[in-house]
């Protein structure tokens, strides 16, 4: 890139810096570095603020299993349950349905289809976060509990994850409710990691016979493979720190059970719900750590998911996805 | 031979049929969410919600203005911040960004872009709100603007490098310092596409509730300075709806119906203009 030699050396021809140019470089260089700030601060208030439930209670905030603000009792393990149960729940409805959206969008449908369905399918990560929440609470845990849930307790009644009276409000609905935001984030990565595969061995598939599908099976998914796990992890980091919708519908109440029909409570919701009317400095700590633990592990999956695309190629296109 | 061409085209069709039943199946909830909200929430709509404040508990009627004008005022405000900042960043990445320096500001704005926005929420009120002792429009807006400011930063980079070199070079050429050749050659090209990535970020932060809960908080009726307490269409859904009362559910809708219109046009303009650029 020519331009780059703009940072350093001089660039007029009879010697001498042009003070404009100076000055545009570091002016410019000033915000691009608030950018740097933003996420460094962010990092030492989080922990600032953490810093008295980190000392009063160590590692056992994470594995404690009674949270009483007014007792002064905090531990984590129920919500921190709630959180990656919902989240692995959200992967497992999501995955499969993204990973065909995305091989559908760009290996087998025609081009208005990929057009019309793929503007459609970005429009689902337009919908507000309190609006599917509000849709959640109200048309989706009514029909969880006088339709899906029945069913599911009657036919699969035996497995410990759909026992117990249907509520609705619940770890299911919750996981919906997550896949449902999480799909075009994974869709849309997946597609820009499908586009990232090279022609010549689609057509080298093709041309050695197979069909279409085939050609997706053994000739692009294998190269994208890590593409396509690195789509899934930045699913799973917007699901963990997804907050409005959740708190909507899990049924916000700190438990650890087996069925998927009962509350939970997950740690954004936790900080959603508490955070205004905490009872204290101890419980204001407490819930700031609950946000450093989201912060440090969304951000560690986030760096992860990114090396994993960029390795099939061109890097993903930055910004919120 | 030719059976096993049936079963294989078979198969395939089982494949094709599959995926296309995922992209029904994940078609589904948007198809659910938009009917719902606009059937519920037409209802709620009347003059009266988009002219009158919330009236005391128990007592039908009253609106939502200043949940509107709360919501299009801390907004203005986030971009007051976050666009100059978000756009001078991604100029400085794409002409000087070759640097370790360059290098380091993508991956904190990609780290940055992954931060759930109610640990954003929780940073501005550990660094605004505690200090200062008070919610205000500000603070939301401070925390808008940070979540703005990856996505607009990184689109007007990408967007910036798509520029020919030729015309930055023609510039040059002219004699125009390489400063202002970026200004009124580079950006005036790319502007579109940078207005398109901004528009996509403002619609997201309009629909942001989570960063606003702890910072602008809410309030019950004007905020006379945006140093105070301000309501927000989001906030305000999620207080509604949380609500015991039906009548407030039945404003929950109406306020969601227009909050919907108003990020659903922002994106969908956004990626009209898109269109129209590439064709």
């Amino acid at each position: 890139m020519t331009a780059s030699t703009a940072a350093g050396a001089p660039r007029t021809l009879f010697g001498g810096k042009r003070t404009g140019d100076f000055v545009f470089s570091r002016l410019t260089g000033g915000f691009a570095l608030l950018v740097v700030l933003a996420i460094s601060a962010m990092a030492v208030e989080m922990a600032l603020a953490s810093l008295p439930t980190l000392s009063a209670f160590g590692a056992s905030f994470a594995v404690g299993t009674v949270w009483d603000p007014l007792h002064r009792v905090f531990g984590a393990l129920p919500f921190v349950w709630g959180t990656v149960v919902s989240s692995l729940l959200a992967l497992l409805i999501a995955v499969p349905v993204s990973l065909g959206v995305a091989v559908y969008l760009s290996e087998l449908a025609t081009a208005w289809q990929r057009d019309v369905l793929g503007f459609l399918v970005e429009m689902l990560a337009a919908v507000p976060s309190v609006v599917y929440g509000l849709w959640g609470a109200f048309a989706l845990a009514p029909w969880l509990r006088s339709s899906l849930e029945p069913w599911l307790a009657q036919h699969f009644g035996f497995l410990p994850w759909f026992q117990g009276p249907s509520q609705g409000f619940g770890m299911l609905a919750g996981g919906i409710v997550l896949s449902i935001m999480i799909l075009p984030t994974i869709s849309s990565v997946s597609r820009e990691v499908l586009r990232a595969v090279p022609a010549s061995l689609r057509e080298g598939a093709l041309a050695l016979g197979a069909t279409r599908s085939e050609m997706v099976s053994l000739a692009v998914l294998p190269y994208a493979r890590s593409g396509l796990i690195g789509a899934v992890l930045l699913g799973l980091g917007r699901a963990l720190g997804e907050t409005m919708a959740i708190t909507m519908v899990i049924g916000n109440r700190a438990q650890i059970s087996s069925s998927l029909f009962a509350p939970s409570y997950t740690m954004a919701s936790v900080i959603a719900n508490e955070f205004t009317e905490a009872t204290g400095e101890l419980h204001l700590a407490a819930l700031a750590e609950m946000g450093l633990l989201l912060f440090l592990v969304t951000v560690c999956l986030n760096i992860l998911a990114r090396l994993l695309v960029a390795r099939v190629g061109r890097p993903i296109e930055g910004g919120r996805l | 031979m030719r059976e096993r061409f049936g079963l294989r085209r078979f198969v395939d069709r089982v494949v094709r049929g599959a995926c296309l039943l995922a992209t029904v199946l994940a078609l589904l909830p948007l198809v659910s969410v938009l009917a719902f909200v606009v059937v519920r929430g037409i209802g709620g709509l009347s003059v009266a919600f988009f002219t009158g404040l919330p009236k005391p508990v128990g007592e039908p009627g009253g609106g939502m203005a200043h949940a509107i004008v709360g919501s299009l005022e801390i907004v203005g405000l986030a971009c007051l911040f976050g666009i100059p900042a978000g756009v001078l960043a991604g100029i400085h990445l794409a002409e000087f960004g070759g640097t370790r320096f360059g290098r380091f500001v993508r991956f904190s704005a990609d780290v940055l872009s992954g931060v759930p926005s109610i640990v954003v929420g929780l940073f501005v009120y550990a660094l605004v709100v505690a200090r200062a002792q008070r919610f205000s429009a500000y603070a939301g807006a401070l925390a808008l603007a940070i979540l703005m400011l990856p996505t607009i930063t990184r689109s007007t980079e990408e967007l910036l490098r798509l520029v020919p070199e030729s015309l930055r070079e023609a510039a040059l050429g002219l004699g125009v310092p390489p400063w202002r050749a970026t200004l009124r050659v580079m950006l005036r090209t790319a502007l579109p596409g940078i207005a398109t990535g901004v528009m996509l970020a403002v619609a997201r932060a309009m629909g942001e509730s989570a960063p606003l809960l702890f910072t602008a908080l809410n309030n019950r009726g004007w905020a006379r300075t945006p140093n105070e307490p301000t309501a927000s269409l989001p906030v305000n859904i999620y207080t509604y709806a949380t609500s015991p009362y039906t009548d407030w559910h039945q404003q929950a809708w109406a306020a969601a119906l227009v909050l919907v219109t108003l990020v659903l046009c922002l994106s969908i303009v956004a990626r009209v203009l898109v269109r129209r650029g590439a064709g």
